[in-house]
């Protein structure tokens, strides 16, 4: 089949699904628009100097060597979200799964019940302020009243102005929103196990919880197990919002800032904008990459 | 519980076991949700009762004059309070209509179709799962410059739209969809957008009440950060910031406010669970 035969060939494919692709466009334009040109442009303006109000200047790899030789923040912000997705990638992707497992036994109603209690921070409109009266610097709130009557302290600590605390409480906060779609994922999940395999386990001699767990549930979960991998990481690696809102922005010594908020500092308050897409760009290679590998990490899963 | 008693097939599960993880499971509910019934509880406390030392979880002379004092403190803005409320509805609203909508569409090819560019144009939506917002919205606000959305509500509802994550679910959900339901009505002469409409879309009803809910968290959390600047087009989301940032003297207001915010898309959700739950089963990526 020649080049010209396999073009006409396509050519008829295309039109014969004309359908399909009136059916795709309206959606696809906008997904073009607000999320394939931007990456696109944003990659491009890593390369120049822009300040919104010249033309972009071209200037080659100096963003990325400012960013890794001389940006000293950059460096906190860069070990804080890397902290960030260490603990919190992995500790939420296993709290999903073992919450949603343990909930799984339970009958339907207190299934419902407690899948509420574990999703109701995810969902509840980013009302992670309530963290800002639990930490608040005074005695009024919660941590320090409580410590104070307890004997563990004299005088209140202010709690979100001390750079030793501050990552281990947002890591805290940012794991109890962490339980959303990944989490809902799993549980639907477990309910789709073919229930035979269990009863073909425990006659092929599997003898406990742990060994069915490792043998028959997760492999029959790998799919959703993908997908909650995917949810999960990119959430631990764009902290922000929760930084901004609880340690203030800029954060104590820059002991909160993460790469989104360096980010939105660059982007938004000095209009470097070429510098800000270098800093969106390495955070997208970063997410990207380690979604792939862990990606490849799971499908080994149960083997 | 009855699950270990039903499950009479399956292995032996150890009591310590049981015991062990259903502590694990209360000590971590727990966790989750008493910042939530502190947050409810300080709503209905008179002001000096969220001031004692030292602090209590649960109120003792419950009161709604949090409730009153914070419509007394927005009828006196600028902007009366029932525009934020406008604004937040009308963006959340449109935004999941017009998402439900252009996303059911295209899921439909994706999921049932063969044509041309498919796998293609699936694995960019997937990929697009792996990133955040925050990389492209520096672009982002250049489009919607260009476009001369910047301070008008469509700066935020048109990108929702096209959210990936409810094209995604939607995909998968509508791959379970039988293709002899479709081939069925192809033979009786419907159209492939009549099959969409009639036969594809009341199908996949669970699936549309998760991306409802999901959409619905987007833009019911959104305050319009960086491109709407003028007050009378703000959120509730932003109005309840400057509350609750406003301080000691604002503190009752502010947690009224943060049960409002709270409880609507947990009953929203309580409402939908189990929908949701089976829409969720499809989610998966397939090796």
């Amino acid at each position: 089949m020649g080049m010209k035969s396999w073009w006409s060939w396509k050519l008829q494919e295309m039109k014969a699904s004309k359908h399909s692709y009136v059916l795709l466009a309206p959606y696809m334009i906008l997904f073009i628009m607000f999320t394939v040109i931007p990456v696109v442009i944003s990659i491009i303006l890593s390369f120049t100097y822009f300040n919104m109000l010249e033309f972009p200047k071209f200037i080659g790899w100096q963003n990325y060597t400012r960013l890794f030789l001389e940006d000293d923040v950059f460096l906190i912000a860069i070990k804080n979200t890397l902290l960030f997705a260490i603990i919190t990638g992995p500790i939420s992707y296993i709290a999903c799964f073992v919450f949603a497992w343990i909930i799984n036994e339970l009958t339907p109603k207190w299934r419902a019940f407690m899948t509420l209690i574990f999703y109701a921070p995810s969902i509840s409109g980013n009302v992670y302020f309530i963290w800002l009266m639990i930490f608040s610097g005074d005695r009024y709130g919660i941590a320090n009243g409580l410590l104070i009557k307890w004997g563990f302290l004299l005088e209140p600590i202010q709690w979100l102005k001390t750079e030793a605390y501050i990552m281990p409480i947002l890591i805290l906060v940012q794991l109890w929103l962490s339980l959303g779609t990944g989490f809902l994922a799993f549980i639907a999940g477990l309910q789709t196990v073919d229930r035979t395999l269990y009863e073909a386990g425990a006659v092929d001699g599997i003898k406990n919880r742990w060994q069915e767990l490792w043998y028959i549930t997760l492999p029959s979960m790998r799919p959703q197990l993908m997908f909650g991998a995917v949810i999960q990481l990119t959430t631990s690696f764009a902290v922000a919002d929760v930084s901004i809102a609880l340690a203030g922005f800029p954060s104590v010594n820059y002991a909160a800032e993460t790469v989104v908020t360096h980010l939105i500092d660059f982007g938004t308050t000095r209009f470097e904008m070429g510098y800000a897409s270098a800093i969106a760009t390495v955070l997208f290679m970063i997410m990207v990459g380690t979604n792939l590998l862990v990606q490849k990490l799971l499908r080994r899963v149960g083997e | 519980m009855a699950a270990i008693t039903t499950a009479k097939k399956r292995v032996n599960r150890s009591l310590s076991g049981s015991i062990s993880l259903f502590a694990l499971l209360l000590v971590f509910g727990a966790f989750m949700v008493l910042p939530l019934i502190y947050a409810i509880n300080n709503a209905f406390k008179p002001l000096d009762e969220i001031f004692t030392f030292p602090p209590t979880l649960f109120v003792k002379n419950p009161t709604l004059s949090n409730f009153t004092d914070l419509l007394n403190l927005l009828s006196d803005s600028w902007v009366p309070f029932s525009r934020y409320i406008f604004n937040t509805v009308f963006i959340t609203g449109i935004g999941i209509v017009g998402h439900v909508l252009l996303a059911s569409a295209a899921a439909y090819p994706l999921a049932k179709h063969k044509f041309p560019g498919k796998v293609f144009m699936f694995q960019v939506v997937v990929l697009s799962l792996m990133f955040t917002p925050a990389v492209t919205a520096i672009p982002n606000y250049m489009i919607m410059s260009w476009l001369g959305w910047i301070d008008t509500y469509w700066a935020v509802i048109i990108p929702a739209f096209a959210y990936s994550l409810g094209l995604y679910l939607m995909k998968q959900f509508m791959e379970q969809i039988p293709d002899a339901l479709l081939e069925a009505a192809k033979i009786d002469g419907a159209s492939e957008y009549r099959i969409f409409w009639s036969i594809v879309m009341p199908n996949v009803k669970p699936a549309w009440l998760t991306l409802i809910i999901l959409l619905f968290q987007m833009l019911w959390g959104s305050d319009g950060n960086g491109y709407i600047y003028s007050e009378q087009l703000k959120t509730l989301h932003y109005a309840a910031g400057q509350i609750i940032q406003g301080g000691i003297s604002r503190a009752g207001a502010g947690a009224a406010v943060a049960l409002i915010l709270m409880s609507v898309p947990i009953t929203l959700f309580i409402f939908s669970q189990s929908r949701i739950i089976e829409t969720m089963a499809s989610s998966g990526m397939k090796d």
